[in-house]
């Protein structure tokens, strides 16, 4: 935590100031916020708009992701209808929401495997260069491409440091899921499942998938809520994020890399 | 709007030449052409709306749907285009896109509008076997084989990323 310290206390995370403003009063709590804060994290009402009162957020423990495992990736593709890479038949180009990395400490030799996907940065780069306005920021902390005002330009793709985006280039012929629509010439990326948690299922397809594994390296919850399983795991666990220099106060994070 | 008004007007202008008494052979036989198709709907007794709202402004009831679900997470079924598709569907092919017939087709080409909304949305009703939970939960082995691949990354990409 001691390096996320400074990040903090920049002023130009504002957000992430007010969720540590949050964490530190946990324990002198008011009953009321605790109560709302809990309701929204078990799925809103379907008329309710997301709400910034909410952070949806990921904690990747690396020490605990498998080597070899792809579970969380193939999960995804199921759920959100991508193709796996392996099937495309234009593996430079097929679009993938999440990857495993596997790095090698070129010194020690030491393995760390981990997935990566779009971090949903509070102060997002895709968001700044989007021509259109279509990549936005969802209340609730989610990084999104509206489709309908995507021109498929790909700045955003050009923008990002994770290398998170793809660009559909191949019709999809109505193979897509009904809750999940994606298009030919439009940006996309890792959603939060925001179909499954809109719905209030609360998880997303790719942390299912690490838990049914029994790997339990992906934790999805709420980062505004003291009370969550995130943040109490992101409270005691030194965690990272990546490429922590550009001040983008990510959704995702990383404990042992 | 103009546009089913204007078609409207060729219609009874046509058919009122023909009427008329005008040659019927060089006249395009616009008023006897087939009219659009109107698949009934597989379920429910009337629309989200009245039919006669709905047909003239189903495009403004979608178009303002998707902004508020799509920007601001508000998910109720009333006018979602998931909805419509779930009851419009036809009960030959599945689908309100698939065949010429079909809910979101005949109308149209009969209008001559051409919309884009199917090549990401789905034509069909939601899978209520991809809804079951025992399924969601294994669908993805499925997968798993095919997505077996190795990103190995160099010395240089992890110093990016790890940094
Ligand atoms: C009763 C006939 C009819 C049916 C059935 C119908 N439409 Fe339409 N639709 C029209 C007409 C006519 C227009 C064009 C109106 C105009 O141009 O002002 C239109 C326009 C649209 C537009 C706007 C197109 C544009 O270029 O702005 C959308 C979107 C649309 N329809 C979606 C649908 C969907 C989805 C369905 C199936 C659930 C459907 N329509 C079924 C008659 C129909
Ligand atoms: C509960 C099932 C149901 C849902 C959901 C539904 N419809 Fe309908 N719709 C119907 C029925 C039934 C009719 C025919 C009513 C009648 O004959 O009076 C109809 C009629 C229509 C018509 C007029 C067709 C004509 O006769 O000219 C249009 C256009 C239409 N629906 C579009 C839509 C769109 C767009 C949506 C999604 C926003 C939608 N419907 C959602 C059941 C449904
Ligand atoms: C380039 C891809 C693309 C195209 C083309 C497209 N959509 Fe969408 N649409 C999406 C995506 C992605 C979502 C978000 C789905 C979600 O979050 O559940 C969406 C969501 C929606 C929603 C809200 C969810 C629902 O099912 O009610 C509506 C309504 C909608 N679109 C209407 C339309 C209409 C009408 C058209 C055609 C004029 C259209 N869309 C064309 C990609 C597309």
């Amino acid at each position: 935590m001691s390096e996320d310290k400074s990040i903090e206390n920049t002023p130009s995370s504002p957000e992430r100031r007010r969720f540590v403003g949050v964490a530190a009063t946990a324990a002198g709590l008011s009953l009321a916020p605790g109560i709302m804060l809990m309701e929204v994290a078990h799925g809103r009402p379907e008329e309710q708009a997301a709400s910034s009162a909410v952070r949806w957020g990921m904690l990747v423990d690396a020490t605990k992701c498998g080597t070899g495992c792809n579970d969380c990736v193939s999960a995804c593709s199921t759920e959100n209808g991508w193709t796996p890479v392996a099937e495309s038949q234009h593996k430079n180009q097929a679009p993938q929401w999440i990857r495993k990395l596997e790095l090698q400490d070129p010194l020690t030799q030491f393995e760390t495997n981990l997935p990566m996907m779009c971090q949903h940065c509070a102060d997002a780069p895709c968001v700044d260069v989007c021509p259109t306005g279509a990549s936005f920021k969802r209340a609730d902390g989610i990084v999104l491409v509206n489709r309908h005002t995507c021109i498929g330009c790909r700045y955003c793709m050009m923008a990002c440091p994770y290398k998170a985006r793809s660009l559909v280039h191949e019709p999809l012929n109505d193979t897509q899921k009904a809750d999940v629509p994606r298009g030919m010439g439009c940006v996309e990326s890792c959603t939060l499942c925001v179909q499954k948690i809109d719905r209030g299922d609360g998880t997303t397809a790719c942390a299912e998938a690490c838990t049914a594994s029994g790997h339990n390296a992906l934790l999805f919850g709420d980062m505004n809520d003291p009370e969550s399983e995130i943040s109490k795991r992101l409270r005691e666990l030194p965690t990272k994020q990546v490429r922590a220099d550009l001040n983008l106060n990510l959704g995702v994070r990383y404990h042992g890399i | 709007m103009k546009r089913l008004l204007a078609l409207g007007a060729v219609v009874l202008t046509t058919a009122a030449l023909a009427w008329a008494g005008v040659d019927s052979t060089s006249a395009p036989k616009t008023g006897v052409a087939a009219k659009p198709v109107i698949t009934k709907a597989v379920k429910g007794e009337q629309c989200v709306e009245d039919t006669e709202y709905m047909r003239r402004n189903h495009m403004d009831v979608l178009d303002h749907h998707r902004d508020k679900t799509v920007i601001e997470g508000v998910r109720t079924k009333k006018h979602s285009l998931k909805e419509c598709i779930n009851c419009h569907a036809s009960e030959t092919t599945g689908s309100v896109a698939k065949g010429k017939d079909d809910f979101c087709v005949s109308c149209h080409s009969y209008a001559a509008v051409k919309i884009d909304c199917f090549e990401c949305h789905s034509t069909k009703p939601q899978a209520s076997m991809a809804m079951h939970p025992m399924n969601a939960e294994s669908a993805h082995y499925a997968h798993k084989m095919a997505t077996q691949t190795n990103d190995k990354v160099s010395a240089e990409d992890m110093a990016g990323i790890a940094q």
